[in-house]
């Protein structure tokens, strides 16, 4: 089973964060993180990118799924 | 680019709307003060008696609303909540508790700044150090817990409130009170109030504009894109202070403020600290509450029932000053954020879980 970053319900800055922890520890590869609602979807993606990672985002339902790579 | 574009263009209109306001009737270097406004809706319900602070702010109305309409059509209203309820309402008595003492949420901290009342520049770092506290329990691990999905008649509580104080407001019948002197009884037009709170709720919502999150992400990231909108309201209030006769520096004499360095500060500080654990400065509690978070509307509904007590049990400051069970409140309240603070931290936080998300 892979790891996620669970961001969903959590409101900002929980999800950045939480994203921003799990970033740091894996250096490169690719983080899977799942949020619930659009801010925490903008402020990720606009941390993931600052730090020089490429976000990539899939809507599942109400749920947003970024796949951060580096 | 366009995002920072977006910010400073929220952030100037503010600005703008604040110094219009206030030359159209609202009191001085109030154009806009979520907190203010919030407690003379407690007062225009007859939740407290203080007779100089009762009326049903048509700005609040507005940012719900027009965050609301903007969230629907954006699909991003959702009504949510559930996290920590309880606490959401204590915090939002306390970020009241600390306005009251200071006279002035953030945002009129701000405005009282850019129209050259320098107690705001005393209460500016307070608020920084309120903001500083939070900060040092989100990275130990603070949570108030996740929000669930709800039915939507919690969502849309929130608005449906707000409309229903609007047509208060509009047919004023005898058990509303309405303030005939003080800050209460001063008021520009409805039509500006109510259209520069649904604009404000507009770009609000897009924008995600905070003045908490402003001095947040700064402390905590590094990241100043929400501190370009509390710059810009600042810079754009500033310059039409100065041009429309409006900027009046100095410690004495400023409206509806108190000299009274010390409790500036730490009412300011209460302010900052319970802003950062509740998420939000006042103003984005009532963006939060147009996009269906029953969540916001309780610290919403802890907002005003603070100011209830501030004024009924006579806590809140006055251009007097602030009393002396004013002042024990300020620490109590203080006390109580760290209490809560300390109470809600998560030790065993961990970035990374395995991946449950498919099975559910």
């Amino acid at each position: 089973m892979s790891e996620l970053v669970d961001c969903r319900g959590l409101s900002c800055p929980e999800p950045v964060m939480l994203a921003r922890q799990a970033l740091q520890e894996t250096g490169n590869g690719t983080v899977q993180v799942v949020v619930s609602n659009a801010v925490a979807l903008d402020n990720v993606t606009r941390a993931a990118n600052q730090m020089g990672w490429q976000v990539s985002v899939e809507e599942e339902g109400e749920e947003f799924k970024l796949s951060i790579k580096k | 680019m366009r995002d920072r574009l977006s910010i400073i263009f929220a952030g100037a209109v503010v600005g703008l709307l604040a110094v219009i306001l206030v030359l159209q009737g609202n009191p001085a270097n109030m154009g806009f003060c979520v907190a203010c406004f919030i407690r003379d809706i407690a007062g225009g319900l007859g939740l407290h008696r203080a007779g100089v602070v009762q009326f049903l702010r048509p700005e609040i109305i507005g940012l719900v609303l027009g965050a609301f309409v903007t969230a629907l059509y954006v699909r991003e209203f959702k009504s949510t909540g559930g996290s920590s309820p309880l606490m959401r309402f204590l915090l939002g008595m306390l970020m009241m508790t600390g306005a009251l003492i200071f006279l002035g949420c953030p945002l009129r901290m701000i405005l009282r700044l850019a129209g050259g009342d320098w107690n705001a520049l005393v209460a500016l770092p307070g608020y920084v150090l309120g903001v500083w506290f939070g900060t040092l329990f989100l990275k130990k691990g603070f949570t108030l817990g996740r929000s669930q999905v709800q039915t939507a008649v919690n969502g849309y509580a929130g608005p449906f409130i707000a409309a229903v104080l609007l047509i208060l407001l509009v047919t004023a019948p005898a058990f509303i009170f309405f303030s005939e002197e003080g800050p209460g009884s001063m008021a520009a037009p409805l039509f500006l109030t109510l259209g520069a709170g649904l604009l404000v709720g507009i770009l609000a919502q897009r924008t995600r504009l905070c003045t908490m999150g402003a001095i947040r992400d700064l402390i905590l990231f590094k990241d100043y894109h929400l501190f370009l909108g509390f710059a810009a309201i600042f810079v754009v209030a500033l310059v039409g202070n100065l041009f429309t006769g409006q900027f009046i520096p100095g410690f004495e004499d400023q409206p509806v403020a108190h000299v009274s360095s010390l409790w500036n500060f730490l009412g300011m500080t209460v302010v900052g600290f319970a802003a950062v654990l509740a998420g939000g400065c006042p103003m984005r509690q009532l963006i939060l509450t147009g996009e269906g978070q029953s969540d916001a509307l309780l610290t919403v509904f802890g907002m005003g029932t603070g100011a209830a007590f501030m004024h009924n049990f006579g806590l809140a400051g006055s251009p007097a000053g602030v009393s002396p069970a004013g002042q024990w409140i300020a620490i109590i309240s203080l006390a109580l954020l760290f209490i809560i603070g300390i109470s809600n931290v998560n030790l065993h936080r961990k970035a990374k879980t395995k991946d449950y998300s498919k099975a559910s």
